[in-house]
């Protein structure tokens, strides 16, 4: 038995495919394509949760994805579980784990639900007020109480052992909702031979058509004719349908994500699948089909369970087979919840009455209400409902009447009418425009290439809705290139034609009264609570949104917006379009994180870029370091030491033997062409044209302004080809500057840029032996010191592979650059290995590498300049020409701020205490004693430990650096302050002579 | 685990060794993946050029290189075991799978130009099968129905965070040039798309 109140004939599930699932631990018999919600109503249950801010006893209130309250936590299993899931669109699955949320003990009794006596206390704009003072009682007590109190449901702990897909589309024209509309428009567009997508969130095509049970179409009742056209459109090549999947953005040029549910709903998955996947779509036109969501009626305690609004119950009973109470009221401004009566009462349910606050509903339903016996109260309204856990009596009054009688029901139908779906046509960045005529509002101006059709496009009509959605779907092929012919034509019947809907407080519920009476029921905003905004001078509709927080939950208020409007615009006495409408944000429903980031996550979650070499730093034991995307080898420990011990003992080896470093990861750019010299000259602050074929040169960049950008070595192997180094991670960003300039100021130039960073794996061999490692591998090029001195550049050969060989140094000792086709980049670093390390060389990481450039003075762009760092700060003026007449940087460099005296510089600063080592970043001051706030000098920008000096060095930029050498500054750390000395920056072998050994 | 793998480095060291020649390591060597409808190979070794010139040029080019550069966009040429890819309006990826020295080839054509070996810098992974396009898709926003992107089609696109170059070279096959350090990466999405288009 899948429930007591499922009603045999009723519905289109199949009695005999059952699945069981547990809600709050106990155990329910669903039917298959049973939703969480049909379920429950099944078996009888109707409170399934508590509202956020009261605790109050909610139920179900809607049977798609406009539901407020049904928030539930569903699982399989402790890491496949997640919260706030609408009951109403989760369907059941053979062994689903589902469970209530913001309830403590239990759901029928909660011990939070003395916030709701207490409301008095919680009106909208408490938090605002109340948490003000004092000021320091935030920190200790408000923020971790209200983030206790904040957000429903509970996020599982665990990894997501799921995973998700992502996938690119385009098409000719994107349908979005198979409703009626939907489904006519993409068999017109489809006619055409255009490409069609046509999604909807449902697990079944049909929209309404699940509910309405009135329509005929070709003949067929309206639900059948929907899935024939499904079937008919998902056999054309030209046609993908897609249900269950969600239209959730709308963003430039006609670009919508869809997240597709794929295994949420199976209760066994195979693990290949993906549990959801993102569709980016690109489409040359888009037809929005998004129907319309009924309103709720706002009366007196309107939230409790079993008040539900009239569509749904005519879900539940027509599709699921489900009545959703046994004697049953029904409070409406529109005809259409009339219906939701007739189908009730003809399957053998009790309707206690219609009440209806018009005073002249339709003659039709009133005709057909009175055929059927039922009581129909017209210009009644419900002014109160009774019933703790489930609705047990309404209180029905003649309007303006205090005179009310209680009415006993288990279950009421509301219905305030109709608000068209605009919420992707608003986030197309449409503008809307209002129908007073039927209080609502509609698509107005459009800003991309669609258009809304039916209900959405406040299309009310049956047979209109088709012929306007055939139109669409036809013009918009068209639009989009279809040639193809073929005409559509669907002709439709319904039983009645629907009038009615108001929107705002009911009888009851007016201004003078302070009556629970929701309009957005997932914040828990009352009538009274949009008044009180107004009254404490929120004009805006953003303000008294926020201010109420009506309409920013995670169903962002589909049912409550107009609600709220027109109270607000009742309150200030001003016409619904001044008071105006909040923008609508994607994602339409909430879309899970694991969609979103699809496959970037471990290893795809960003590229590890790795050098030729990293296979073999990995096998001899190196660390790491993250430089931009780049793993870079940071030193090689050997059994039993410590980071420091292995960078002693590399820093040592190399000044004493040699050691052997990877320097792939260089940035290298070609440049190339008879201008080549020229173009250099003007990006860069020094002279290329003086530079003759075989030499390098060091070389400085500047921006606009004058601040250093990247520098490098460049060496010139032929009059018309550059080869350009650039440091790590500037590597993009200054192709892209000397594109830019190319292009934008030197377009006359002939001269091209290519990035070869790739190309080239290089090895840099450091240290007084490194000739004698290399020299018998090298063929082709004589590197004796005449020959090929400090600063060379030779194309040659290595072991039999071509190189690019540099006589170069950042260590400041001799060394040379082998740079080999990046696939023989291990082969040759394995051969110069072998040779080195018998001689006692080492291998060196980026650490090292380091501490030996700032033993020789040498700067790290990005790490000693922070781009407000001049070439004089940086005491590189020797690399800025004098005699060019331009370059980039030439007249900010001229900018009096940049030529003033006590400008920050670029000094060396050694401890009067040589063992201890300064923190970067630290700050530096003149008189340690200086009371607070201290007048800062600088900061240091390098600190080391320098084994080769016995003792630390650093890098600080200080003001006035260079003029304050000799003299002692102060670094004040938290526990004690340190006194340095203001030197120059080569720390060792200060001669130089060791680079051109 | 180790050891093995140290001993298959000396084998291979020892082997270069006696040819006197250096032993080249392709980035994705060994790397195999695909689903039922998607094959992933990584492509054989092969000589390639980024190459620059002006429009007045590409003439002599054309005759330096054997095969006429094409100048619409998303257009590729080929020529035997040659094809260039156009990139850009002055920019072309010319690869060729016989290991010519494309650079000397277009040096060759006395036209101005630049040329850049960028054999190495690059890497490629050939896609195939019915579910090639969809693959490719998980990571490349670019329209792949034969209509838009017929055969000899190619891009400089993207795919995930990775730059790529994309040529259609039959119906359902597909060349991914990408640099070589983005290679694992690349082929690492490609196996996760390939997997996805089969289901």
């Amino acid at each position: 038995m899948s429930g007591a109140n499922r009603i045999a004939g009723a519905g289109r599930l199949t009695p005999a495919k059952t699945a069981r699932f547990t809600f709050d631990g106990k155990s329910y018999t669903a039917l298959q394509g049973d939703t969480v919600a049909s379920a429950l109503l099944a078996n009888g249950v109707h409170l399934v949760g508590r509202s956020f801010k009261y605790h109050r006893p909610r139920g179900i209130l809607s049977a798609g994805a406009e539901e407020p309250n049904a928030l539930i936590d569903v699982a399989r299993d402790s890491a496949r579980k997640q919260p706030n899931v609408r009951a109403t669109v989760q369907e059941v699955f053979d062994g689903a784990i589902v469970s209530s949320q913001n309830r403590w003990p239990s759901l029928a009794f909660d011990v939070n639900g003395v916030n709701n006596l207490l409301s008095p206390f919680f009106a909208a704009g408490f938090y605002y007020k109340t948490f003000m003072w004092p000021k320091n009682a935030w920190h200790k007590l408000y923020e971790p109480f209200i983030r206790r109190s904040a957000g429903l449901g509970v996020a599982p702990k665990e990894a997501d052992p799921d995973h998700y897909s992502s996938r690119y589309a385009h098409c000719d024209v994107l349908v979005v909702g198979a409703g009626i509309a939907g489904l006519s428009a993409a068999l017109a567009a489809a006619a055409t031979g255009a490409s069609v997508v046509l999604c909807d969130e449902q697990p079944e095509v049909g929209g309404a058509l699940h509910y309405d049970s009135g329509v005929t179409i070709d003949g067929t009742p309206g639900y059948d004719w929907a899935q024939a056209t499904a079937a008919r459109l998902a056999a054309m090549p030209n046609v993908k349908l897609m249900t269950r999947t969600t239209a959730f953005g709308y963003y430039n040029h006609n670009f919508v994500g869809l997240a597709e549910r794929v295994t949420d709903h199976l209760a066994d998955p195979d693990r290949t699948q993906p549990r959801e996947r993102l569709w980016q779509v690109r489409a040359k036109r888009v037809i929005i089909a998004n129907g319309a969501i009924e309103r709720h009626m706002v009366f007196a305690n309107n939230d409790r369970p079993g008040i539900m609004l009239a569509s749904a119950a005519r879900t539940y009973l027509n599709h699921f087979g489900v009545a959703v109470g046994a004697k049953v009221g029904v409070f409406t401004a529109h005809d259409s919840a009339y219906e939701a009566a007739f189908d009730l009462k003809r399957a053998g349910v009790a309707i206690a009455a219609i009440v209806d606050c018009r005073d002249r509903p339709g003659e039709a339903v009133l005709a057909e209400a009175r055929k059927l016996g039922i009581e129909v109260l017209t210009g009644h309204s419900v002014t109160n409902t009774a019933g703790k856990l489930r609705v047990s009596s309404m209180t029905v009054a003649r309007n303006g009447s205090n005179a009310g009688r209680r009415i006993n029901i288990d279950a009421l139908l509301v219905s305030a009418g109709w608000t068209p779906s605009i919420h992707l046509f608003s986030q197309s960045r449409g503008k809307v425009k209002f129908d007073a005529e039927h209080q609502r509002f509609l698509p107005g101006t459009y800003a991309q290439e669609s258009v809304s059709v039916g209900a959405c496009n406040g299309t009310d009509a049956l047979q209109a809705t088709i012929d306007e959605a055939i139109a669409a779907g036809e013009d918009m092929a068209r639009a989009a290139g279809a040639t193809a012919g073929g005409k559509v034509t669907v002709n439709a019947q319904s039983t009645f034609e629907w009038t009615g809907g108001m929107i705002g407080a009911g009888e009851g519920a007016g201004p003078d009264t302070t009556v629970k009476a929701f309009i957005d029921f997932q914040h828990d905003v009352c009538a009274k609570d949009i008044r009180l905004a107004v009254r404490e001078g929120m004009h805006s509709i953003e303000h008294i949104k926020r201010f109420t927080t009506n309409g920013m939950a995670s169903d962002q208020g589909k049912l409550s917006n107009m609600h709220g409007l027109a109270i607000a615009a009742d309150a200030l006495g001003k016409e619904i379009p001044k008071v105006g409408l909040t923008t609508f944000r994607a994602p339409y429903t909430p879309v899970t994180f694991g969609t979103l980031i699809n496959h970037s996550r471990g290893k795809l979650f960003d590229p590890a870029r790795k050098t030729p070499i990293h296979p073999w730093a990995e096998a001899h034991g190196a660390e790491f370091e993250d430089v931009g995307n780049w793993k870079r080898a940071w030193f090689f420990p050997k059994a039993g030491e410590t980071m420091h011990q292995a960078v002693d003992r590399e820093c040592k080896t190399v000044r004493n033997v040699a050691g052997v470093f990877d320097a792939s990861t260089l940035g290298k750019i070609e440049v190339v062409g008879p201008d080549a010299a020229e173009f250099l000259n003007l990006i860069y602050t020094n002279a290329w044209d003086s530079l003759k074929p075989g030499r390098c040169r060091y070389g400085i960049m500047l921006r606009e302004d004058g601040f250093v950008y990247d520098d490098g070595v460049v060496g010139r192997l032929a009059e018309d080809r550059f080869h350009v180094t650039t440091t790590t991670g500037g590597a993009p960003r200054v192709l892209h500057h000397m594109e830019d300039y190319l292009q934008t100021e030197f377009p006359h130039l002939k001269v091209w840029l290519t990035s070869a960073t790739e190309q080239w794996a290089v090895i840099a061999v450091q240290g007084p032996k490194a000739r004698e490692i290399i020299a018998p591998l090298v063929e082709g090029i004589d590197i004796s010191n005449e020959a090929f001195p400090h600063m060379s550049v030779a194309e040659g050969k290595i072991c039999g592979v071509p190189t690019r060989l540099f006589r170069m140094s950042f260590t400041g000792e001799l060394g040379f650059e082998i740079n080999v086709p990046a696939d023989y980049g291990q082969a040759i670093w394995e051969a110069v290995w072998a040779r080195a390390e018998p001689m006692g060389a080492c291998a060196y990481g980026t650490e090292t590498m380091h501490v030996l450039r700032a033993e020789k003075g040498y700067i790290i762009v990005g790490q000693d300049t922070d781009g407000t760092v001049t070439p004089d700060d940086a005491s590189l003026n020797w690399a800025v020409s004098k005699k060019k007449s331009d370059f980039v940087g030439i007249r900010g460099l001229k900018r009096p701020d940049l030529v003033k005296d006590g400008r920050k510089q670029l000094v060396g600063l050694v401890t009067k205490d040589p063992k201890t080592v300064l923190e970067e970043g630290a700050q530096i001051v003149a008189d340690p004693n200086e009371p607070k706030p201290m007048t800062m000098l600088g900061h240091v920008t390098s600190s080391y430990w320098s084994e080769n000096c016995g003792r630390s060095i650093a890098f600080a930029l200080v003001a006035g650096g260079r003029a304050r050498t000799g003299q002692t500054l102060y670094v004040p750390m938290p526990d004690k302050t340190i006194a340095v000395e203001v030197t120059d920056m080569v720390f060792f072998d200060k001669e130089g002579g060791r680079i051109h050994g | 685990m180790a050891d093995t793998q140290t001993l298959v480095r000396q084998k291979t060291a020892s082997k270069a060794e006696q040819a006197g020649l250096a032993t080249r390591r392709a980035p994705l060597a060994g790397k195999q993946g695909g689903s039922a409808t998607v094959i992933l190979v990584p492509a054989e070794a092969a000589s390639r050029i980024s190459l620059r010139a002006r429009a007045e040029d590409v003439g002599a080019l054309s005759k330096g290189l054997g095969l006429a550069l094409p100048v619409k966009p998303k257009t590729s040429a080929t020529a035997g075991e040659r094809t260039a890819l156009w990139l850009g309006p002055d920019e072309w990826l010319v690869i060729d799978q016989s290991g010519a020295d494309l650079v000397a080839v277009a040096a060759s054509s006395g036209a101005l130009h630049s040329a850049t070996d960028v054999s190495h810098r690059n890497t490629a992974v050939i896609v195939s099968g019915p579910g090639a396009a969809a693959a490719i898709n998980s990571g490349c926003p670019q329209d792949l129905a034969l209509a838009v992107f017929p055969v000899g089609a190619c891009s400089r696109t993207i795919f995930g965070k990775a730059e790529i170059v994309l040529w259609r070279m039959a119906e359902d096959k597909f060349r991914v040039e990408c640099w070589r350090s983005f290679s694992e990466y690349v082929f690492g999405l490609l196996s996760e798309g390939a997997e996805d288009a089969a289901l």
